[in-house]
């Protein structure tokens, strides 16, 4: 069975659905696109009860010839990583779309067309992590920049369109970055063993050192704007503060993965002696995106804004994990990555009920919500806990995995990025005493509570971050394999722990 | 004396012949036919040339002579190719020059004088227009095929001639008009004299004007390199000139402003087909063996235009002027693919040039819809809100500026990737990361206009849309679907151009 062009199709069916649908019935574009995202969930779960986690090649593999005189073939396939990054954007959509009902209403552009871009978007964000056509990855990590644009711009609020543009503007300098590493490699495949964009073929290319730096900052950079890194990470604090929550949580949630997901399939596997040679630069800027990103968050006064910059500071970790070159790190990270997707999305999936309700983003105009708005408060308050990595919530055990693995390697950094624990909880509680404690402050007394259609929204973020936090093996059992066998082929081996002899 | 009659090949020929009679028989309809019936007449006259012309380039596409006219013409793949997108461009261009409320009603009256409110009165229309685009094309279809410098310089003032005219034609704003032709004309003509100039020396050189003569000149090595090295720059200049490289390109963006906006579609893109296919020719052939007398001067010539074009562009207030340097950067683009003098350049040159004319004759198609009681709105600052007046002009030029930027699913990034991929191929790393850089500099002022059609708000100024005629709509649906199916799909393009695509010589 076609899983992986079925999955990218079916979105598409939905906003020709959507589309045709008359501009006055909003409610109907709405379910179409709620069925829709459903729809795409249960066929990526019953693809992932069909994934066989002993194998660490790809699966599910499909290859059309696109433009064979190129060597370009529409060609996907899934390893462990890619498929639990599907599956965390497949589970976040439907919640996107159930959280943000009313979300389009102010853009300037009807509820209709919302619901076609969140779905075109859909396409691109399963395809971006299943392609394994070097060609068809570009093409669509730089053609899903069309649609988060206009959705930023045309459905966010406050600075949105001069946000929107410094979005795009990054993200294209940084994809011509990689156009032009892509062009070099694609030319030396010509060259070596005819043209191709084949990942494994690509990765046999003979390259003298110097090349292989070039062309491997020529992605890495493209993926540290995207994910983002410090110091590429300025276009973030706007887009996601000018950005509709549930806009922000795909972007924050899945768009940014792509970053991190393109340092391990591709940074790591097509240049793995460059990775080598870059490794002590790129964790510097790890940690540095760590501690960073967690000050700027304490000193926020936007919630949104905070968020975003939480955010940056969690990257880091993610990039830390990465590089660390040992499989805890790798597996660390990815779980890192779907953790993280949930716990920012309980955060800007509150935060941005909490604004529509009071009709502003500043930290400081809420106050004693506990009172007045119990389960909002709560949720706020679960949110906040699971990003700052509570044990027995999901983020915890990944971010404790990335830690372990940093240590056994590179043990000074990994006490650095300690702190970024420590300053994680400044920056969730802060917010979480002024905005829910405390008496109830003028302007407050009278806003409601979640309704029905929220709770149910919130409910499986919430039911994901605290299973996964007792219980992570399920996932960890399909990472695991997929990570230990990235790590060998780059030829490390984990340091085993020393004890000191007694 | 013997006097030998010219053999000639009638059928390779055809195209043009096609094109020339139907020029002719354009003008005698102007004098014979009543003045309500022309408009109709001329226009079916000319789709129906063009078809032709397209139809009869089809017919020949596998042909390969080095004689269909004695020496002077050269028909092979990359002819055919070029004589094709002239053709495909040209009709839809056409489409829009039908639109005759972009014609000034009489040419020859002074601006503002009674004799033009009369004529505007009576609804006298030019279609002069039309043989004269016809002629222009029969020019272009010339130049890529000419065999020696004697045809090419006919069939570049052939090309010219007529657009120095139909430059001058705006019914709006026509002192600004004239002079934009006024501008192209002297200076064209300071380019043809450098490019006679030249072709004297290459004479010189080698004893022959002929393109094999010349060739064979090269490749012997026993002539005398200055004057191989002036004749050769002094024609470049002309050939420069005419595809709008900088430090050639001043002319450019004060006709494509000043020019009717059909008729700047029809210059812009057909034009440049013509003249890089010209270029393709003369440097893949002629000149190959001389590679080091011209690739460095014209690597550093690429990278100027692209940076300048780019950054001058970020500066426009005007969309025409924006689309001029635009074009401008393109040709810098364009130069890529002539410059690395391999198999993939030239397709790659060959597929852009497609891809960008058509872009570029949609592009304009858009400019043309946007109107106030006046005339066109080129003021980019009137242009806010578009997006909220019009949605169908604001995306279909919203999605033209996003191929020209070459995103993907757009014929312009297949365009970008290949001609790119063909240039790193022979050498040119240096020059691939410029265009990089340019193509960055170059999204910045595409995107600041979808901006402004799309999120800014509109001020109330008296600025609409129209309602396209159907001819406009066409030529914007189907130049945006050509763009979007050679976006996702080029296979078939590309493997045809690429199964054609070899010169001979």
């Amino acid at each position: 069975m076609n899983w992986l062009t079925l999955l990218m199709f079916l979105p598409l069916v939905g906003a020709a659905v959507v589309s045709v649908l008359p501009k006055t019935n909003e409610k109907a574009a709405k379910q179409a696109a709620l069925i829709t995202t459903i729809a795409v969930l249960l066929v990526t779960i019953a693809m992932t009860l069909n994934f066989d986690r002993e194998n660490v090649g790809l699966q599910f593999v499909e290859k059309y010839a696109w433009i064979p005189s190129f060597g370009i073939n529409f060609a996907v396939g899934i390893d462990a990583i890619a498929l639990v990054l599907i599956l965390m954007s497949t589970i976040l959509a439907p919640i996107v779309v159930l959280a943000g009902w009313n979300e389009a209403h102010g853009g300037r552009w009807s509820v209709k067309t919302f619901y076609i871009l969140i779905l075109v978007l859909e396409t691109m964000m399963i395809g971006v992590f299943a392609a394994t056509d070097l060609f068809l990855f570009y093409v669509i990590f730089e053609a899903m920049l069309i649609p988060v644009y206009f959705l930023i711009g045309g459905y966010g609020t406050g600075e949105r369109a001069a946000a929107a543009v410094k979005f795009l503007i990054y993200s294209l300098v940084g994809g011509l970055l990689m156009l032009a590493s892509i062009i070099a490699l694609f030319v030396m495949s010509g060259d070596q063993f005819g043209h191709t964009f084949d990942i494994n073929q690509l990765s046999q290319l003979q390259m003298s050192s110097t090349t292989q730096n070039l062309l491997f900052l020529g992605f890495f950079i493209a993926f540290a704007i995207k994910a983002p890194v410090w110091p590429f990470h300025t276009w973030l604090p706007d887009a996601a503060g000018s950005a509709s929550p549930g806009t922000s949580v795909l972007l924050l949630g899945v768009l940014d993965k792509v970053g991190t997901f393109g340092m391990i399939r591709y940074c790591l596997t097509l240049f793995p002696e460059a990775s080598k040679t870059f490794t002590p630069l790129i964790l510097i800027l790890a940690v540095i995106s760590i501690l960073y990103g967690a000050f700027l968050a304490i000193g926020q006064k936007n919630i949104k804004r905070l968020i975003a910059y939480t955010s940056i500071s969690h990257f880091g970790f993610i990039t830390l994990g990465i590089f660390a070159m040992t499989s805890q790190g790798h597996s660390g990270a990815v779980l890192y990555m779907f953790n993280h997707a949930f716990s920012t999305a309980a955060l800007f999936l509150v935060a941005g009920w909490m604004i529509s309700r009071r009709g502003s983003s500043t930290i400081s105009d809420f106050g004693g919500l506990q009172r007045v708005t119990p389960v909002l408060a709560w949720s706020f308050f679960f949110a906040g806990l699971s990003s700052l990595a509570l044990p027995g919530l999901s983020s915890f055990v990944s971010e404790f995995l990335v830690l372990v693995g940093t240590f056994t390697r590179y043990p000074v950094h990994a006490i650095i990025a300690t702190f970024g624990i420590v300053l994680a909880a400044l920056y969730i509680l802060i917010p979480v005493q002024k905005a829910l404690h405390g008496p109830t402050t003028p302007g407050n007394e009278n806003l409601k509570d979640l309704n029905l259609r929220e709770k149910i929204a919130i409910a499986p973020v919430v039911a994901i971050i605290v299973v996964l936090g007792f219980y992570p093996s399920p996932l960890l059992k399909i990472i695991n394999p997929a990570t230990t066998n990235i790590v060998a082929q780059l030829g490390f081996t984990d340091p085993a722990p020393s004890i000191e002899d007694k | 004396m013997t006097f030998t009659s010219p053999v000639l090949s009638y059928t390779l020929l055809s195209p043009m012949l096609i094109l020339l009679g139907g020029a002719l028989i354009g003008v005698l309809v102007e004098a014979f036919v009543s003045r309500a019936k022309r408009p109709i007449v001329q226009l079916t006259l000319a789709l129906g040339v063009l078809s032709l012309a397209l139809l009869q380039v089809w017919n020949i596409r596998g042909e390969q002579s080095l004689t269909p006219a004695m020496g002077s013409i050269i028909i092979d793949g990359p002819a055919v190719l070029l004589q094709g997108s002239i053709l495909i461009i040209s009709i839809i261009a056409i489409l829009l020059i039908a639109d005759t409320e972009h014609f000034t009603a009489l040419p020859a009256a002074l601006p503002g004088s009674e004799e033009e409110r009369k004529a505007i009165a009576m609804g006298a229309q030019v279609t002069e227009v039309y043989p004269l685009t016809l002629f222009a094309v029969a020019g272009m279809l010339m130049f890529p095929v000419a065999g020696d410098l004697i045809t090419l310089f006919v069939a570049l003032e052939m090309l010219s001639l007529p657009l120095y005219l139909m430059a001058g034609l705006s019914r709006r704003r026509r002192l600004a008009s004239q002079e934009s032709a006024l501008k192209y004309f002297l200076l064209g003509s300071f380019s043809s004299a450098f490019f006679l100039f030249g072709a004297a020396y290459l004479y010189g050189y080698s004893g022959s004007v002929n393109f094999a003569g010349i060739q064979e000149s090269v490749i012997g090595g026993s002539g005398n390199d200055v004057l191989l090295l002036i004749g050769l720059a002094f024609l470049s200049i002309g050939l420069l000139f005419k595809v709008g490289a900088v430090p050639f390109h001043s002319w450019a963006p004060d006709v494509y402003q000043g020019a009717p906006t059909p008729v700047t579609a029809f210059m812009a893109a057909a034009t440049k087909v013509a003249a890089f296919g010209a270029m393709l020719r003369i440097y893949y052939t002629v000149f190959a063996n001389a590679e080091w007398s011209w690739s460095s001067v014209l690597t550093g010539i690429a990278a100027i235009t692209m940076l300048l074009g780019s950054l001058v562009a970020v500066t426009q207030r005007d969309v025409k002027r924006m689309l001029a340097y635009s074009s401008i950067a393109h040709a810098g683009f364009l130069l890529l693919g002539v410059i690395a003098l391999n198999k993939s350049g030239l397709d790659a040159t060959i597929f852009y040039l497609l891809a960008y004319g058509i872009a570029t004759v949609g592009a304009f198609a858009v400019v043309t819809l946007v109107r106030d009681s006046s005339g066109e709105v080129t003021d980019l600052n009137r242009w806010k809100g578009l997006g909220k007046r019009s949605p169908f002009a604001a995306s279909t030029f919203a999605f033209f500026l996003l191929a020209f930027a070459g995103i993907p699913l757009t014929s312009g990034f297949i365009g970008k990737f290949s001609i790119f991929s063909a240039a790193y191929e022979s050498g040119a790393t240096g020059l691939v990361l410029v265009a990089i850089l340019s193509s960055a500099l170059a999204a910045f002022f595409y995107i600041r206009v979808i901006v402004l059609m799309f999120f800014s708000e509109a001020t109330e100024d008296g600025t609409s849309v129209e309602i396209p005629s159907i001819l406009t709509r066409t030529a914007i649906v189907a130049s945006a679907a050509i763009t979007l199916i050679l976006g996702v799909y080029p296979t078939p393009l590309l493997d045809f151009i690429s199964d054609l695509a070899i010169f001979i010589r």
